[in-house]
């Protein structure tokens, strides 16, 4: 029997068709939204659009959005992470464990319309259970909301890594006389500070992107800048310009980028101690 | 006519867009020209916008499912004229010149005249400056944010003519609904049935039609028109010049402007809206009188706004609004 050459499959062969779906349904749409940030509504090129960037109204739709995003990411991560570690010290094949997991993916996910009227129906001018007068508040009122699905969506992200802190360090540092303190400053904090600042990227990220949740608590002021750019695609009182919604559009990618190179130095810094 | 129900029927299908159900009678005019003509509808995104209902005839072009007809704002329309093809309706010298475009690229179909709904718990109001008073406390509401939405814009216009502007002018409006802010009164939500029902928002600026009880979904809910702040608004109908299925598009249209007894115009009529036709159905004894002595009172003279004056607006709204109620 000859012995035929066998046919080498490269091993990114696999990854092609996420790369394909990443291609198709983030590059080229991020492509679109910056091409066209660079045009006008007539359809020439120009710069004016970013000019726009500069004026006073939308560096207040960025700060908002900003403010709100790292009040709430900042909120539901030190919660959560409590909340996580809590979770973690229990038994790991226990109710408690399992419940909280599952009630965790589920919070995580709930938000836009139905979560706005929730807490409407409870909390706002017609309250069920009272009226908070600080429920319009930006960003205090919206924060409240924000962390119902901030902290389940940190239990969730941070879970592992506390998992992954082994009980022997705990006592070896122990044992070599560190107090609690002194194990959460030099053992347990850099261990878990990676992950602590990726979760905590993580829920900036969704805080921001957020809008449904935002435009159904109120719809009268343009706090973030997701808000000002559904005013912008559909105004049907001939303040609809599309072009002004890729640039607010641009800008948050360009936000989205400054903080993850914050996040990259910043974590850089963090995993000193593994390299 | 049966050339063209014929051309329609082969067809078979009809494209529409952003029509609610429940908003100017719409169900009961999709399903009477459905069984009428046996052609099928497809209504789609119920809750659009009339942007996106243009915006979608530009994204969806060459599709068989683009949008065959729409049913959009003035501004919209005039401002998407380059998207229509012309159509002259047979009732066509029964539409009010001013209300059409003379090259027949688009044409008012239904409006009414902005007014306040409230809940009946608070008595009976005949003045927006009652508004002000402390029992109204997170009450009021627009349907929408006035940069965004036409109903929500006209609103704030409505509020202005009460006050002492004009149709060139929505500052005083926007003064006012600063002054009902000051005063705690301003519900920053969008006012819809839900939020209606569940009690969150009991005076709502709407369109007459969108605040009758029946649509609005609550019993006790009354209406008024401040007294000499008329203001009309009308939506415009127009085909898309490349529809899918031109002759349904055309048979619809036919459909919507007829005056019998079953015909668009008195189902508009019965479902709280004015059709455009109304003056000359009035003159000719089409129209069902028992709907039309349900429409809400009104004193004084309406006037609508035009599309330079509806753009004027809006731009003053883009840089006062967020400023006045926030």
């Amino acid at each position: 029997m000859r012995a035929g050459r066998r046919l080498s499959i490269p091993n990114w062969i696999g990854t092609v068709p996420f790369f394909g779906y990443v291609a198709v349904f983030l590059l080229w749409p991020t492509g679109i939204v910056v091409y066209d940030a660079f045009k006008n509504p007539a359809g020439n090129f120009t710069l004016s659009g970013l000019t726009a960037l500069g004026n006073s109204q939308v560096r207040g739709y960025f700060i908002g959005s900003f403010k709100l995003s790292l009040i709430s990411a900042v909120i539901g991560a030190a919660f959560g992470a409590i909340l996580a570690y809590a979770i973690a010290a229990g038994n790991p094949d226990g109710m408690i464990r399992r419940l909280y997991l599952s009630v965790s993916g589920v919070l995580a996910q709930f938000g836009g319309v139905t979560l706005a009227f929730a807490f409407l129906v409870l909390i706002g001018p017609v309250g069920l259970l009272f009226h908070a007068g600080w429920y319009f508040n930006f960003p205090w009122g919206i924060t409240l909301i924000y962390a119902y699905f901030q902290i389940p969506l940190m239990v969730l992200v941070f879970l592992p890594a506390i998992d992954g802190l082994r009980v022997q360090w705990r006592e070896a540092s122990e044992s070599l006389g560190s107090s609690t303190w002194q194990y959460w400053r030099y053992v347990g904090g850099p261990l878990l500070m990676p992950a602590f600042l990726g979760a905590l990227l993580l829920l900036f990220a969704n805080a921001l992107s957020a809008y449904a949740t935002i435009q159904a608590w109120e719809d009268q002021v343009p706090y973030t800048v997701p808000q000002q750019i559904y005013n912008s695609m559909s105004s049907e009182v001939g303040l609809a310009n599309i072009n002004y919604a890729d640039v607010l559009a641009l800008g948050m990618v360009v936000l989205v980028a400054i903080v993850m190179t914050g996040y990259a130095l910043l974590g850089r810094r963090a995993a000193r101690w593994l390299r | 006519m049966s050339a063209l129900i014929a051309a329609a029927k082969a067809e078979g299908t009809l494209n529409v867009i952003a029509l609610p159900p429940t908003w100017a009678n719409y169900g009961t005019i999709i399903s009477t020209f459905e069984k009428k003509y046996g052609i099928k509808i497809n209504s789609a995104l119920p809750d659009g916008s009339s942007e996106q209902e243009v915006d979608a005839i530009k994204s969806e072009n060459g599709s068989p499912k683009a949008p065959d007809v729409v049913d959009v704002g003035l501004a919209v329309a005039a401002a998407s004229t380059s998207l229509f093809a012309p159509y002259e309706v047979s009732t066509w010298s029964s539409i009010p010149a001013a209300q059409k475009d003379p090259s027949g690229l688009w044409y008012e179909d239904y409006g009414g005249y902005m007014a306040v709904g409230y809940s009946s718990k608070f008595g009976t109001i005949t003045s927006l400056n009652q508004l002000l008073g402390p029992q109204f406390k997170n009450d009021v509401a627009l349907n929408g944010n006035p940069t965004s939405a036409n109903a929500a814009l006209n609103g704030v216009m409505m509020a202005s003519l009460a006050n002492g502007g004009s149709v060139s002018n929505i500052g005083p409006g926007v003064n006012f609904f600063a002054k009902l802010k000051k005063a705690g009164n301003f519900s920053p939500i969008q006012a819809t049935g839900a939020s209606i029902k569940a009690g969150t928002t009991p005076v709502v600026f709407d369109w007459d039609y969108l605040n009758l009880a029946s649509y609005v979904g609550v019993s006790n809910w009354k209406v008024f028109i401040p007294q000499n702040a008329v203001l009309g608004g009308f939506y415009a109908q127009a085909i898309n010049k490349n529809a899918p299925h031109p002759a349904a598009a055309r048979l619809w249209e036919e459909f919507l402007y007829s005056q019998a007894a079953d015909g668009g115009q008195n189902l508009w009529l019965e479902g709280g809206a004015r059709p455009v036709e109304q003056q000359a159905m009035t003159s000719n004894g089409t129209i069902n009188t028992a709907a039309a002595s349900k429409l809400p009172a009104v004193t004084g003279t309406p006037v609508f706004l035009s599309p330079a004056q509806s753009t004027t607006a809006a731009t003053y709204l883009a840089t006062n609004w967020a400023k006045a109620v926030s």
